[in-house]
């Protein structure tokens, strides 16, 4: 542990660290454009120059490891006339366009040059005007304002595993390009926004929108998938602007996937802002009053075990919980949050979770995947895995469909009879496993919700158990999920309860009429026209599948509108804050259930978001260890055994920009799809999507 | 005068076969197998010896610089990479060695590649020289058939393969960490330091990179011993170098001579003495373009070695002598180096990127008084604003031609601007 | 970087140069092909003439490289010549050593006897004309290379009978157009004038 000294304070630090990382532990600030913690150092920029004692030239402090004894000034003449010069050569050709210019206020160079810039230009010679670049619907870009650090290349190279941006020409004519073939195709691409220091990449559906000092900034959760990143909310008056991450090193560190990001512009979209109700075959606007006496109506006298409930993909735990007790009033043990139908067990907590944790797979030394395409299901966990498969003695096999996955596996080809054989140490890769010291696999809802679901997670399960992916501190057996509902759900036990019938058989009995009454919550990816003669309350926040067949429409609030529980794949509780109001008549979405159940005269005990959520700690501990992973015992055995379908396997994310009513809604998203192309599976039509 | 019995390169004019046969002739791999039987230490020792310094321009004890890598070949192998991508206005003795005697080269790769524990060397010669890339081929192959290369090369008992790379045009791979990264197919920019190549270099590998003369002379030392190449020359400055004198002399020409030389000596018995005699000279730059000038006084008295020169402030480099004379445009000359400096920056670092481009326009401008005479400071602050702040040594080198002018031939720049400024009024 | 209009649809290596270009990867540690990345875009100029995108894509294949990475080589390198030059590619070198030499004479020979400026191609499709840097060559200057071959100690009579030569189908010899031995000084050697070998080939 070298000791060095900054400014004449003494710090020691881990070997190997750099004297900008020293600084910044010591909150010395040293200016860099170039230098990012998560990316390679390339040194290029030389903004962080500062002076160390018996080195004849200012060093750069992002590539100079400390020394033993080193004596650092960052501070001095010497040190301010070399930053003032890389300030002015950095000006030099960079447009004076602040005040129309999207980084403005939030752009590093500006704030750098109000501490070494100039208050005029000293070069005579013309600026530079570079060529702008098409990278896609997402990022706009202003190739002029470029100051060539080169951290937008390093990113989507290393971080986000598709190289298809590099700096074009030498010398002063470098230009950062994109691949002529190639479209910036990276889930991943938005955060070339936030790492860009000046304003030559920005945010191109939110162009000229916006000043970044009006925008109010609202800490919060996202729900797009599984992952529940951490993001920040920027909203102007009652308008959602833009989302961006935060950092979380535990979930996404400081990415975010591009649906995440991008589809806000769907918030604004297809919204349901009042209650509507059927009338002669069409949905009229009514009163929240006569919406819910609509439902009292067709509710009264029908024995619970004709009603049901389903809840979708981005259903927060309150409504959940709360629909669970208003349906447990009413008689009714009808009940699922699995509206694809998966094979999850909701009696062992450890089969359904992403147990070795986001940050945990980077531990893992081998890996099968199983029918799920990370790179599509949750951008930023693939991340992981490709920063994991980067450090190297990382085995990695896929049985699915055969994509990039931005790092090299080996393709086990699409069959499932392959677990079988691996779980049976009939294949090679069993061996793989058996001999790594954390070896892990991750099993997608591709697999799960197919019909031999359950008889597959039997087999990953037999497998975990005889390859040893489960031991002391370490659990290898992770299910990836797609929906930010679906492990809260099944948390707080939104699954059918005694004689309770499931997803399959709630459409079974609609279609049979021995199901009267469905709530819809938020659930638009079951098959509508399953749903027969059923009555059919859907609560949601957009005009989706949901709505279009529903004889009641509860308007609900989207994840930016509310304060909410998510349990995300890992068994992590997290709540999102309310940045903006639910448009019209919209309303927290357990309020309007603890409404309806004053209607219905089965009133449920909670009136306030503290009791609702007290009564979700009942429903399981996880809810009260907020921000935290609530770890699961391995348990007793969960799946099935039987015969095995001999379709393909493939992922349960066609397109990864429509995913769900926000993202289908949004404008940038369909732009998306019809730049970057849908399809990861290709010529597989999954049904029940409307991407 | 050096002796012909101890120049080094004795086909240096292609006066004679440049392949295996004449080679030989000449005493190119004669006792090359005793060499290296006398082992790493011996031959380490006696390049450390006969002091010879790094004839790239930087000047580095070549035998220091062996003696840098690890004792021992560890997972990662060893590298021998040969720096022959000359291209330092002014510079063009590597060419001659290379097409004329390549089996110095070839030879000393062999014994360099085993004094650093290597099986492979790579010369990495720039992509114009063709013709001089087909003879290092051809050499190759000649010696490779004669066992000398390869597998049990010489019969020592060490396996070494040689391979030429051509580069394709960019100055900036002479520098030794981009002409690392040009060898691994990249784009040729610098890399920060540390890490130095003799830890992590090629391919991560500890590499030693040495300029083709430096290990072209290697052979003939070791075969006279580091006596012989110590005696030659001055202390701290040994042995023999091969100079090109370019520019306004009657005969310009690549010669061997002895380190230390007078720069008039040399420019008098050899290049034939300035055009229009010795009192026509204006300014020389004694070592490739990267160094500053010298005026007429100074060239008087110089020897040709480096530490004469350094007290100058300036400095032996590639020891290329470009003459100049009084009919010389001086600041037109300078502006063309610093228009060669801007074209020549990899681009990856601001200050050489934006700053030589700036400078070469201002440049550009002083050639016909197109400037304010306030612009000769500034000039000046932003060539201070480049040197000493860049990854590599390119953004020193484009600083130092414009402040040895400033320093040199300030007078000369105010009267263009003057002059100009005069017309312009009367205009 | 360049407008498309010329771009081909295809590229591929003849079969003599998918062979050559086999022999140079094999120069280098396995796993580093990268390394041969310059190479072979030198052997798709020599087959085309330049280097086009189907090219670079054709070799980053063979590298198991990005495309992008190719193109940054590619576009770095003054060599490559990224839209297509005449048959002969005179080079004329314009730094200080041949400035002083004279090269400004051989640019204005070389400008007329081609008819064209800098950075231009011949309507024939013939000759293309440009400024290079040092070629290193200072003590044989002024010079300019044409295609593989350098030719040197110019003045404006020599550099135009040079050209016309070409023009004429003819490869003059390259080297010295003044009759010097190399870089020999004018009129015989200073040194190295004392010494005989012994199996000395004529």
């Amino acid at each position: 542990m070298p000791k060095l000294t900054i400014d004449g304070r003494e710090i020691e630090v881990e070997a190997g660290t750099t004297i900008i990382q020293a600084a910044d532990q010591l909150g010395i600030e040293i200016p860099r454009f170039c230098y990012h913690e998560r990316l390679a150092i390339a040194g290029n920029c030389r903004m962080c120059l500062v002076e160390v004692e018996k080195m004849p030239k200012p060093v750069a402090s992002c590539a100079q490891p400390v020394g033993e004894g080193m004596v650092v000034k960052t501070n001095t003449p010497v040190v301010r006339k070399a930053r003032q010069g890389v300030m002015e050569f950095l000006l030099l050709n960079h447009p004076l366009d602040c005040p129309i210019c999207d980084q403005g206020g939030e752009c590093d160079l500006q704030d750098q040059a109000m501490a070494y810039g100039a208050d005029k230009g000293r070069c005579q010679e013309g600026k530079r005007a570079v060529p702008d670049k098409d990278y896609g619907p997402l990022v706009q870009t202003m190739m002029t304002r470029c100051i060539q650090c080169t951290r937008c290349v390093r990113f989507i190279s290393e971080i986000a595993g598709t190289p298809v941006l590099g700096g074009l020409g030498r010398g002063e004519h470098m230009e950062i390009s994109r691949y002529v073939g190639a479209v910036v195709s990276s889930e991943l691409s938005g955060n070339l926004i936030d790492l860009c220091p000046v304003g030559a990449l920005t945010n191109k559906p939110a162009s000229y929108t916006y000043r970044s000092w009006e925008l109010k900034k609202t800490e919060s959760v996202d729900t797009m998938d599984a992952l529940g990143a951490s993001i920040r909310v920027d909203t102007r008056g009652n308008e959602v602007i833009r989302v961006l991450p935060r950092v979380n090193e535990d979930v996404n560190e400081e990415w975010l996937s591009d649906r995440s990001r991008f589809a806000v512009d769907g918030l604004k979209r297809q919204r349901l802002d009042r209650p509507y109700v059927r009338k002669d075959g069409k949905l009229v606007a009514v009163t929240w009053t006569e919406a819910f006496a609509a439902i009292a109506d067709k509710l009264k006298g029908l024995a619970g075990s004709k009603i049901a409930a389903i809840a979708g993909d981005q259903a927060d735990a309150e409504a959940m919980v709360a629909y669970k007790d208003l349906l447990t009033a009413l008689g009714s043990t009808n009940l699922d949050c699995r509206q694809d139908g998966a094979a999850l067990d909701p009696a062992v907590r450890a089969s359904y979770l992403f147990n070795s944790t986001a940050a945990g797979i980077e531990n893992a030394d081998a890996l099968l995947l199983i029918g799920t395409n990370p790179r599509k299901e949750s951008p930023v966990l693939n991340a992981r895995i490709r920063k994991r498969w980067q450090k190297g003695g990382f085995k990695v096999a896929r049985i699915g469909h055969k994509s990039d996955l931005t790092y090299k596996y080996e393709d086990l080809g699409d069959q499932a009879s392959v677990l079988k054989d691996i779980a049976e140490g009939k294949h090679p890769f069993f061996e793989v496993l058996k001999n790594a010291a954390r070896p892990a696999l991750v099993i997608g809802q591709g697999a799960l919700s197919r019909d031999d679901g359950a008889v597959l997670l039997g087999l990953a399960r037999k497998l975990a158990d005889a390859a040893g992916l489960v031991k002391d501190g370490w659990n290898g057996f992770n299910v990836l999920h797609t929906a930010a509902a679906r492990v809260g759900g099944l948390d707080l036990g939104f699954v059918p309860g005694q004689g309770g019938k499931d997803v399959a058989g709630i459409l079974a009995g609609a279609a049979k009429g021995d199901i009267e009454v469905v709530f819809l919550l938020g659930a638009d990816e079951v098959e509508m026209a399953a749903l027969g003669k059923a009555f059919v309350v859907y609560q949601g926040s957009h005009g989706d599948a949901g709505a279009h067949r529903a004889d009641v429409v509860l308007p609900g609030a989207a994840y930016t509108e509310k304060s909410a529980t998510y349990v995300n794949l890992e068994g992590r509780a997290q709540q999102t804050r309310l940045a903006v109001f639910p448009p019209g008549e919209a309303k927290e979405d357990w309020r309007i259930v603890r409404a309806l159940s004053d209607v219905l005269g089965k009133p449920l005990p909670y009136d306030s978001l503290k009791s609702v959520r007290e009564r979700l700690v009942k429903a399981s501990p996880v809810f009260a260890a907020i921000d935290a992973v609530t770890p699961a015992a391995w348990g007793a055995a969960f799946g099935t055994e039987g015969a095995l379908s001999d379709q393909a396997l493939v992922s349960n994310i066609d397109n990864f920009y429509m995913t769900d009513p926000i993202s289908r809604a949004s404008k940038t998203m369909a732009e998306c799809t019809a730049a970057f192309g849908g399809g990861c599976n290709h010529k597989h039509k999954k049904t029940g999507t409307h991407g | 005068m050096l002796r012909d019995q101890d120049r080094i390169f004795t086909n240096l004019y292609g006066l004679h076969d440049w392949r295996l046969a004449g080679a030989r002739a000449r005493g190119d791999w004669n006792g090359t197998k005793e060499i290296l039987a006398k082992g790493r230490d011996w031959i380490i020792d006696e390049m450390k010896n006969s002091g010879l310094r790094g004839r790239g321009g930087a000047g580095f004890p070549t035998g220091v610089k062996w003696s840098f890598m690890p004792k021992t070949e560890g997972v990662r192998p060893h590298y021998l990479v040969i720096n022959a991508d000359e291209g330092e206005p002014g510079t063009c003795k590597d060419r001659e060695m290379m097409r004329f005697d390549p089996h110095k080269l070839i030879e000393g790769a062999l014994i360099a590649s085993f004094a650093i524990g290597a099986h492979v060397a790579y010369i990495y010669i720039r992509g114009e020289f063709v013709r001089e890339a087909e003879h290092l081929n051809i050499a190759i192959d000649e010696a490779r058939a004669a066992g000398l290369l390869g597998k049990n090369a010489c019969g020592s008992g060490w396996d070494c393969e040689v391979y030429v790379h051509r580069g394709a045009g960019a100055y900036i791979c002479g520098e030794e960490s981009a002409l690392i990264e040009s060898l691994e197919g990249k784009k040729g920019q610098p890399r920060l330091k540390p890490p130095f190549p003799a830890g992590v270099g090629l391919y991560g590998c500890p590499t030693t990179v040495n300029n083709v003369e430096s290990i072209a002379v290697a052979p003939t030392i070791l075969r006279r011993g580091a006596a012989w190449f110590a005696g030659l020359g001055k202390p701290n400055n040994t042995g023999t170098k091969v100079f090109c004198i370019s520019g306004h002399v009657n005969k310009p020409c690549n010669v061997e001579e002895e380190m230390g030389i007078p720069l008039k000596d040399l420019i008098e018995k050899h290049a034939g003495g300035v055009r229009g005699g010795w009192d026509n000279l204006l300014a020389i730059i004694p070592g490739g373009s990267s160094v500053p000038m010298l005026n007429k006084q100074q060239c008087e008295e110089v020897t040709m070695d480096f530490d004469a020169l350094r007290a100058l402030r300036s400095g032996l480099g590639t020891a290329a002598v470009i003459v100049m004379d009084k009919s010389t445009d001086l600041v037109r000359g300078i502006a063309r180096l610093s228009k060669f400096y801007w074209h020549e920056s990899c681009g990856q670092c601001t200050p050489c990127r934006e700053g030589t481009g700036w400078m070469a326009r201002m440049m550009a401008r002083m050639t016909t008084g197109d400037a304010e005479l306030s612009e000769i400071d500034l000039l000046e602050e932003i060539s201070r604003q480049i040197e000493g702040h860049t990854i590599c040594a390119l953004g020193d080198a484009a600083a130092w031609p414009v402040q040895g002018l400033i320093r040199t031939f300030r007078p000369e720049l105010e009267r263009r601007i003057k002059e100009r400024q005069a017309k312009t009024r009367a205009a | 970087m360049s407008d498309m209009t010329h771009e081909p649809a295809s590229f591929a290596f003849t079969a003599e140069y998918q062979a050559k270009a086999d022999a140079f990867i094999a120069k280098y540690p396995a796993g580093r092909q990268q390394s041969a990345v310059m190479p072979l875009l030198d052997l798709a100029q020599r087959q085309d003439g330049w280097v086009s995108r189907a090219a670079m894509e054709v070799i980053a294949g063979l590298l198991d490289m990005a495309p992008i990475r190719v193109e940054e080589v590619a576009t770095f390198y003054t060599m490559y010549n990224r839209k297509p030059v005449g048959k002969f590619h005179v080079q004329v070198c314009t730094n200080l050593p041949c400035m002083l030499r004279g090269s400004d004479d051989v640019v204005a020979a070389a400008k007329a006897a081609l008819g064209v400026e800098f950075g231009d191609m011949t309507t024939d499709g013939l000759f293309t004309l440009s400024e290079v840097e040092c070629l290193g060559a200072c003590v044989n200057a002024p010079m300019m290379q044409i295609n593989d071959d350098y030719y040197e100690d110019l003045d404006a009579d020599s550099t135009k009978a040079v050209l016309e030569a070409f023009k004429r189908g003819e490869t003059p010899k390259p080297g010295p157009q003044n009759g010097r031995q190399f870089s020999c000084p004018a009129g015989g050697p200073t040194s190295l004038t004392e010494l005989t070998f012994q199996t000395e080939k004529a």
